[in-house]
């Protein structure tokens, strides 16, 4: 701990009160998460003799999970979601990769037009009629790729990587096209190798945005079985009379709720701190070019 | 590139074009080409429409309490944050605040629901102490604060990035001038600080403005119907169960055209602004 040369160590007090007001906000964000991931493994009799929920779980157990786990409809519906994150996210890297690189060349043909064209639709983003529309003309209701398609390419993430792609040195690109290199090769031996930190914060954005995503199967979809986990647990936690939860006589669903609410968030948490040290990054060239 | 510009104009343009639906009676079973046009009568019966104006109503209080009590709260974290010397403490409080920010709003409401819910974790709490309960999930009275703490439990980590970014160019050298001068915590912070991120804070100022209406779509979806219409209905979800529940496409096309026009007239109002101010805006000129 060093402080600059211009401010002295501050008082006790001021100390102290930065140090409540920062576990306080640490606890809002994390206590919620911990009493879901305590209720999802306690028993059934610890739930209702708690009124609904737990901090700690006495009798630990992992019923809950096994119930849903056992080929039921969270089951399918998780995989439903991994699938549609996993394909999802290759389609847009893939496709964005190609227009941000094919953008960021100077004298391409088109390409201004084209850029103006995209940041229109930034501005005047499709209605949701319109859209579900243009989904059941093209064949897409019903079909997993209603998840997909619709959304292949955000204009933020291709923005930030088309301004990623830019500041990469026009001497390096100069330098391969020399030595021979197409243009597929150039992006794939110098440009991509260069980008792995943007690689990284937009394939988190696409796989979080996908995983997410629960509404459009709502309208796109008329087969439940094809739901996400995202709209199963809808249903499951929020749906209909008991948003409510007026009543304090709570069945022994609610360690299977929260159980879907873990399974919902697991993978997130899970790849968060793998990719966190890149996306403060991402962010601001995104904001900087935007 | 081909199949990503392809994409632009199937999804962007295509749902452009399918805007003309704002403008017919929309049978589904007759498909778009046989339905009767109508011209501008969807947007006579939505000028006309008490359902309509409620919705825009909501949606200015909710847009102007977020205004009013979201964006400071990520500029106040922002400078906590900036204060702390110790890079550790700092890396850790930042994971844990960028992290809600990355899930859906699903588990938020859920988390929302188990925390505050009248059989939740703060009830249970209070009925310890013999303190009553409070209603606050389902109830019409107090939605609108609700919805706007769950924004700020979500999003206020994240926006901080930006800020703190700022705080970060601020040159240190001021710091040491307002020392010498005598400046204490509050003065360096008023004089310093706050003139040295002013530019940032215009911008995501106006940025906002322009987007006055984009309060969100998912959160009020899965909330409205605990509340009712009247205090939950929000613009885009007016526009969901004018068209999906009721079936009547062609006047939510009509009603999301709508708000998809004064969006663009806003953004549009918002960047002069910003220009004006000699700041960048979304877009150069």
């Amino acid at each position: 701990m060093t402080y600059p040369a211009w401010q002295g160590r501050p008082g006790p007090g001021l100390r102290a009160a930065k140090a409540v007001a920062l576990t306080v906000v640490v606890l809002l964000v994390l206590f919620p998460l911990w009493t879901v991931v305590a209720t999802s493994l306690a028993s059934p009799q610890d739930v209702i003799a708690n009124g609904g929920w737990v901090i700690w779980p006495e009798r630990f157990t992992i019923g809950a999970y096994a119930e849903i786990l056992d080929g039921g409809v969270v089951t399918r519906a998780l995989l439903v979601s991994a699938g549609v994150t996993v394909v999802g996210t290759a389609l847009s890297l893939v496709c964005t990769v190609g227009l941000a690189y094919a953008l960021s060349r100077p004298r391409v043909y088109g390409g201004r037009p084209i850029m103006l064209l995209i940041l229109f639709t930034f501005l005047f983003p499709p209605g949701m009629i319109p859209l579900f529309l243009v989904v059941r003309t093209t064949g897409l209701f019903d079909t997993y790729a209603a998840l997909v398609l619709p959304f292949l390419i955000n204009v933020f993430n291709l923005v930030v990587m088309r301004g990623f792609f830019q500041s990469i040195p026009a001497e390096l690109l100069e330098a391969a096209r020399i030595d021979g290199a197409g243009e597929l090769t150039m992006l794939w031996r110098v440009v991509l190798p260069l980008s792995k930190a943007v690689l990284a914060v937009v394939s988190l954005f696409y796989a979080v945005a996908y995983w997410n995503r629960f509404f459009e199967a709502i309208i796109y979809f008329n087969d439940q079985t094809k739901w996400p986990i995202g709209t199963v647990l809808r249903q499951y936690v929020t749906g209909g009379a008991d948003l409510t939860g007026e009543s304090a006589v709570v069945s022994a669903p609610q360690a299977t709720q929260m159980a879907v609410v873990v399974l919902a968030t697991a993978p997130i948490v899970c790849i968060y701190p793998l990719l966190q040290r890149y996306f403060v990054k991402g962010v601001l060239t995104g904001a900087v070019k935007a | 590139m081909a199949p990503g510009v392809l994409y632009f104009l199937v999804f962007h343009y295509g749902a452009l074009f399918g805007n003309v639906l704002a403008f017919v009676d929309y049978v589904p079973f007759l498909g778009l080409a046989d339905s009767q046009w109508v011209g501008l009568a969807n947007f006579q019966h939505m000028l006309g429409d008490p359902q309509f104006w409620n919705a825009v109503a909501n949606t200015v209080v909710i847009a102007a309490l977020q205004l009013v009590f979201f964006f400071p709260a990520p500029l106040a974290l922002a400078l906590l944050l900036h204060s702390l010397v110790g890079s550790t403490v700092k890396r850790f409080v930042q994971s844990v605040v960028y992290l809600p920010h990355f899930l859906s709003w699903v588990i938020v409401v859920a988390l929302f629901q188990h925390m505050l819910g009248g059989a939740g974790v703060v009830n249970g709490w209070l009925g310890d102490l013999d303190l009553g309960a409070i209603h606050v999930i389902g109830n019409p009275d107090t939605y609108k604060p609700l919805v706007v703490a769950q924004l700020i439990w979500k999003e206020c980590g994240w926006a901080t990035i930006i800020f703190l970014a700022a705080l970060s160019q601020v040159d240190d050298q001021l710091y040491e001038a307002a020392v010498l001068d005598g400046a204490g915590w509050w003065r360096r912070l008023w004089h310093v600080t706050l003139p040295g991120i002013r530019p940032v804070v215009v911008l995501l100022l106006v940025l906002r403005l322009g987007e006055f209406l984009q309060v969100g779509f998912e959160q009020f979806f899965l909330q409205r119907q605990a509340v009712g219409p009247e205090t939950g209905e929000v613009l885009d979800t007016f526009v969901y169960f004018t068209g999906f529940a009721n079936g009547e496409f062609g006047y939510a096309a009509a009603a999301g055209l709508f708000k998809g026009l004064i969006g663009v007239a806003l953004v549009y109002t918002a960047n002069k602004v910003a220009h004006r101010l000699g700041e960048q805006g979304v877009y150069q000129r």
